[in-house]
């Protein structure tokens, strides 16, 4: 192995080295002067980002157990970007509540080992890698959930989080065993054309995609969500519903659309009922929320089927409009629950009532929440317009208009709730209203990035032409 | 920069500058100077346009530019005019100059309500200069969604609930519309290569008759809502009577004829087998609005729902005018856009202006105005002949050259339609003459013997309002002229 095969797992190596070096300055950090390490951990993974857009050579590990192509490195960056975002959010979460605990360090290391985790199952050309990917990326992340050890809603969310995770593992592992069988092999790309439709594969496909639908709660897996969201810290459930989300939508793609395409048939049944399934099931739910943090959960899972409807189209349009849909969903929900995550540390208020006059208190955070809202909802000028319509498009051009047509009618139940909130913050007059706050700078200048690439991502076509340039991963 | 994008470009910068202004005066004449420059601008496009005839111009649109925006997707941003967009861009643009003299005295938020009125006027602009339909349709929800916000924070009454009525209605709407876009849109190229999502291009082909007659219904209905297509125009009286005078008019004014334009320029263009076949069931939903609306209004108290009301009957005869398929019945059509788009501003305006000096706008409640604040009162019984289409003004013009048109079909359904059609100009003199002798006539009420006479902007927007209904009225063949050309392709084509 030379210098130029180590390189092609350069994002794993340098966030290795990040997690040691936290790990070192914390021992020699004293307790009082925590807060640095904060600053330390945001400027290296700052550099660690940048770093992440030097171009870097195609190829494959370990006899084709890690792969790295434009594709991966292009979505590592998209989801280096987002955990930066979620960075900034959480620093005076953590400054302002943990510093007491001298819980500082810990989260920063948990945290970047599960993107670590992430990194390995986008990489993954291996079930094996995959699957340690996999649990590497959730472990840490029900750590985190409890991270508030103060909040008994914490260790709940916890709790419920390792146990949909070991169970959903476990049907995995079981589906991967499977595959194993017919194939005789683990690696994706020998297991290519051997997987032909028979009642054990099925069995397989169906495991295989159960437990990776945990991970992106497709509805009837999505019942954790809620729960989890609501109970872990704000940062925490920020991460699980973008970061932890987009990997395990990017590798349910490459298995579908290039390992199982012999499965096409059988699939598209799966992907375009649970599609169906989701949307209605999250948008109805999150009718019914008050809670902010468990109405973006249920957001959350309508977004999640919209992201399925786009892979009914197993070409190169059906993957370009996925990341590029992922990428511009990451951007939404971040700003949405920074804006939460903002306001509760100041209050403590996380209701949809409580935002009532909102605008008139705090002008700026009202229209980077309403910004988020509407480019979750998909309307133009803002990014998530973009994203949705290229979806459809996706699902059109296989024909599927009905499906499409499911679609635009959840997208209009689900303006309704976006349109409950900014109802409370914009048009509402309140008694008592949360007063004006500053934030403080970490989570300005995230909110500033989100605004920034809410309005640009859309309109700017060159970003989608370089997703779609680096989408052609199938080859055959 | 061409003489089209500017459109969309003067708003954005007027935004920007309202940003760094101070103080309501400054926001009021910074928003009234950008209006004021759309306004000249659309002065200047229709000279332009003109010009460019005159030496020669025979392309279906002119100024046109097409720049390749999604470039894997063959996604351009594609504008262009003809003399129906031009006339319309006329009108949308008069209509916000005058919005502006009318909403001069908003207290509340001023800043946040003319930019999300010149956010609205952005994506209106942009829908009629595009002839993309991906640029089309982004710029139709650009104009939709800052309704929400102009009736929910500055709007009366149940504004909540008319405002998320509106919506979600409006963006149901977009979402069939959205299914006939794609549906369009991967038809395009039935010999391979690239599809396109531009309107001439796929002229240029002529669709399968089962494609045009299975999308045909979901572009139609699509457009149709936002034009108060019976039996989807509900949100369209609690909408008006809700919302604030400024955007009363402009929604009325100017949104609702999105509708009809899409449904001409997309709907009957692109699909004409599809429009033969769809044609005499639609004409059935809209020929029932006509007459519906109309007999609503006779019931309603509240001045601005029979107005609203008003606007579902008239935009009926629109979409009545179009589906009569013949040239005199299409310019009728057109030319009854813009003139029930000047006569229900200034109806608007003027119940606005009523209402902020009684403060009520149910009928029983007033009576005798006509003695106290007399200019007001008159430009009141002017927009109401106007209305009920007297020779003169412009909604004659328009009503006439419809029915002469729908009366060149022989065949006894279409005779029925355009009686029927006719009837309405019955009832609506009945609404509108029993509110003129109600408020307006009857005995003078005490309470109301001080109000305040016609302030100088109140003034402004209602006279330029009525001077647009009157040249419309008495110098018909001159807009005619402008439509011939343009409406020679549809023609051609159906």
């Amino acid at each position: 192995m030379n210098w130029n095969q180590i390189l092609l797992m350069r994002d794993e190596i340098s966030l290795t080295i990040i997690i040691l070096v936290i790990l070192v300055s914390d021992l020699i950090v004293k307790d009082d002067r925590k807060k640095i390490i904060s600053n330390i951990a945001i400027g290296l993974f700052a550099i660690h980002t940048l770093a992440g857009f030097i171009p870097m050579p195609e190829g494959t590990l370990f006899g084709g157990m890690f792969k790295t192509d434009p594709l991966i490195f292009g979505f590592k960056n998209i989801l280096n970007i987002g955990v930066f975002l979620i960075l900034l959010q959480a620093t005076s979460w953590l400054n302002d509540k943990m510093l007491g605990m001298a819980k500082i360090a810990e989260f920063y290391i948990v945290l970047f080992s599960s993107v670590l985790g992430i990194y390995f199952m986008v990489s993954a050309g291996h079930f094996l890698i995959l699957y340690l990917g996999l649990e590497l990326s959730i472990l840490p992340v029900s750590a985190l959930a409890a991270y508030e050890i103060y909040n008994r809603k914490s260790s709940e969310a916890a709790i419920k989080l390792i146990l949909s995770a070991a169970i959903s593992s476990g049907i995995f592992l079981f589906g991967i065993s499977i595959l194993y069988a017919i194939g005789g092999s683990l690696y994706f790309n020998d297991l290519i054309g051997k997987i032909h439709p028979s009642y054990l594969s099925v069995m397989g496909l169906v495991f295989v995609f159960s437990g990776l639908a945990f991970k992106i709660s497709l509805v009837p897996f999505h019942l954790w969500t809620a729960d989890v969201y609501e109970g872990a810290p704000t940062p925490v459930s920020n991460y699980l519903s973008v970061i932890s989300k987009a990997g395990a939508v990017f590798i349910l793609m490459v298995l579908l659309f290039i390992t199982l395409e012999t499965m096409h048939d059988i699939w598209i049944y799966l992907v375009y009922g649970i599609a169906v399934l989701t949307m209605f099931v999250g948008n109805f739910f999150a009718l019914r929320q008050h809670n902010l943090k468990r109405f973006l959960a249920f957001s959350s899972v309508a977004q999640a089927g919209f992201i399925l409807m786009g892979m009914t189209a197993a070409n190169q349009l059906g993957i370009t409009s996925i990341v590029y849909f992922m990428a511009i969903y990451i951007f939404s929900n971040i700003g949405a629950f920074g804006v939460v995550e903002a306001i509760a540390l100041k209050t403590g208020k996380e209701n949809i009532d409580d935002y009532s006059g909102l605008y008139r208190t705090n002008p700026l955070l009202s229209l980077v929440l309403m910004l988020s809202l509407f480019s979750l909802a998909g309307i133009p000028p803002i990014a998530g317009f973009f994203g949705k319509f290229f979806l459809y498009m996706a699902a059109a051009s296989q024909g599927y208009y009905v499906l499409v047509f499911i679609a635009v009618v959840n997208v209009t139940i689900s303006l309704y709730y976006y349109l409950i909130v900014i109802r409370a913050a914009f048009l509402r007059k309140s008694e008592t209203p949360i007063a004006y706050f500053k934030s403080d700078n970490y989570m300005r200048v995230s909110l500033l990035l989100v605004t920034i690439a809410l309005l640009v991502i859309g309109l700017y076509s060159p970003f989608y032409d370089y997703i779609y340039s680096i989408s052609n991963i199938i080859k055959f | 920069m061409d003489i089209l994008t500017l459109f969309v470009v003067v708003p954005v910068i007027t935004v920007i500058a309202l940003m760094f202004a101070k103080g309501k005066k400054q926001y009021r004449v910074v928003a009234m100077i950008g209006f004021i420059i759309q306004a000249l601008m659309s002065f200047n496009l229709i000279y332009q346009y003109l010009q460019e005839r005159a030496s020669g111009n025979h392309h279906i649109m002119v100024f046109t530019k097409d720049v390749v925006w999604f470039a894997p997707l063959n996604i351009h941003y594609a504008i262009g005019v003809d003399g129906i967009s031009i006339l319309m861009i006329l009108l949308t643009s008069i209509i916000l100059l005058t919005g502006i003299f009318i909403s001069w005295e908003v207290d509340d938020l001023p800043k946040e309500f003319f930019i999300s009125l010149i956010v609205l006027s952005t994506g209106v602009f942009g829908f009629f200069i595009s002839v993309d339909l991906f640029t089309m349709f982004v710029f139709y929800e650009i104009a939709v969604i800052p309704m929400y916000l102009l009736i929910g924070i500055w709007g009366t009454g149940p504004r909540e609930y008319a405002a998320m009525k509106l919506t979600l209605m409006l963006m149901g709407a977009s979402a069939v519309l959205l299914i006939g876009i794609l549906g369009l849109y991967f038809h395009s190229a039935p010999n391979g290569g690239p599809y396109t999502f531009n309107i001439f291009e796929i002229a240029k082909l002529n669709l399968p008759i089962g494609v045009q007659r299975l999308f045909f219904p979901f572009v139609f209905v699509g457009f149709g809502v936002i034009s108060a297509l019976f039996p989807f125009h509900t949100w369209s009286p609690d909408g008006h009577a809700s919302a604030p005078t400024a955007v009363s008019m402009l929604h009325a004014g100017v949104l609702m004829k999105l509708g009809g334009y899409g449904i001409f320029r997309i709907a009957m263009y692109l699909m004409p087998e599809g429009t033969h076949y769809w044609d005499n069931f639609f004409l059935v939903l809209a020929i029932i609005g006509v007459v519906y609306g109309a007999l609503a209004a006779i019931k309603q108290t509240d001045l601005k729902y029979i107005n609203a009301y008003s606007s579902v009957s008239h935009l009926g005869l629109v979409l009545v005018g179009l589906l009569m398929i013949n040239q005199i019945a299409w310019k009728g059509a057109i030319i009854q856009s813009l003139s029930h788009g000047f006569i229900t501003a200034m109806f608007f305006a003027l119940i606005g202006i009523i209402y902020g000096r009684t403060h009520t706008r149910l009928i029983s409640k007033m009576s005798g105005l006509l003695v106290f604040i007399p200019v007001i009162g008159i430009l009141y019984v002017l927009a109401g002949l106007a209305n009920l289409g007297l020779p003169g003004f412009s909604g004659f013009v328009a009503e006439m050259n419809i029915f002469v048109g729908a009366f060149q079909h022989t065949d006894t359904f279409h005779r029925v339609i355009t009686i029927l059609a006719a009837s309405s100009i019955v009832i609506t003199a009945v609404y509108i003459l029993r509110v003129v002798g109600k408020i307006l006539m009857g005995p003078p009420m005490a309470e109301y013997a001080d109000l305040p006479g016609i302030t100088w902007y109140e003034k402004t927007a209602t006279f330029i309002l009525l001077a647009f209904v009157v040249l419309i009225g008495t110098l018909p063949f001159w807009f005619g002229d402008i439509l011939t050309n343009s409406i020679r392709p549809f023609i051609e084509r159906l």
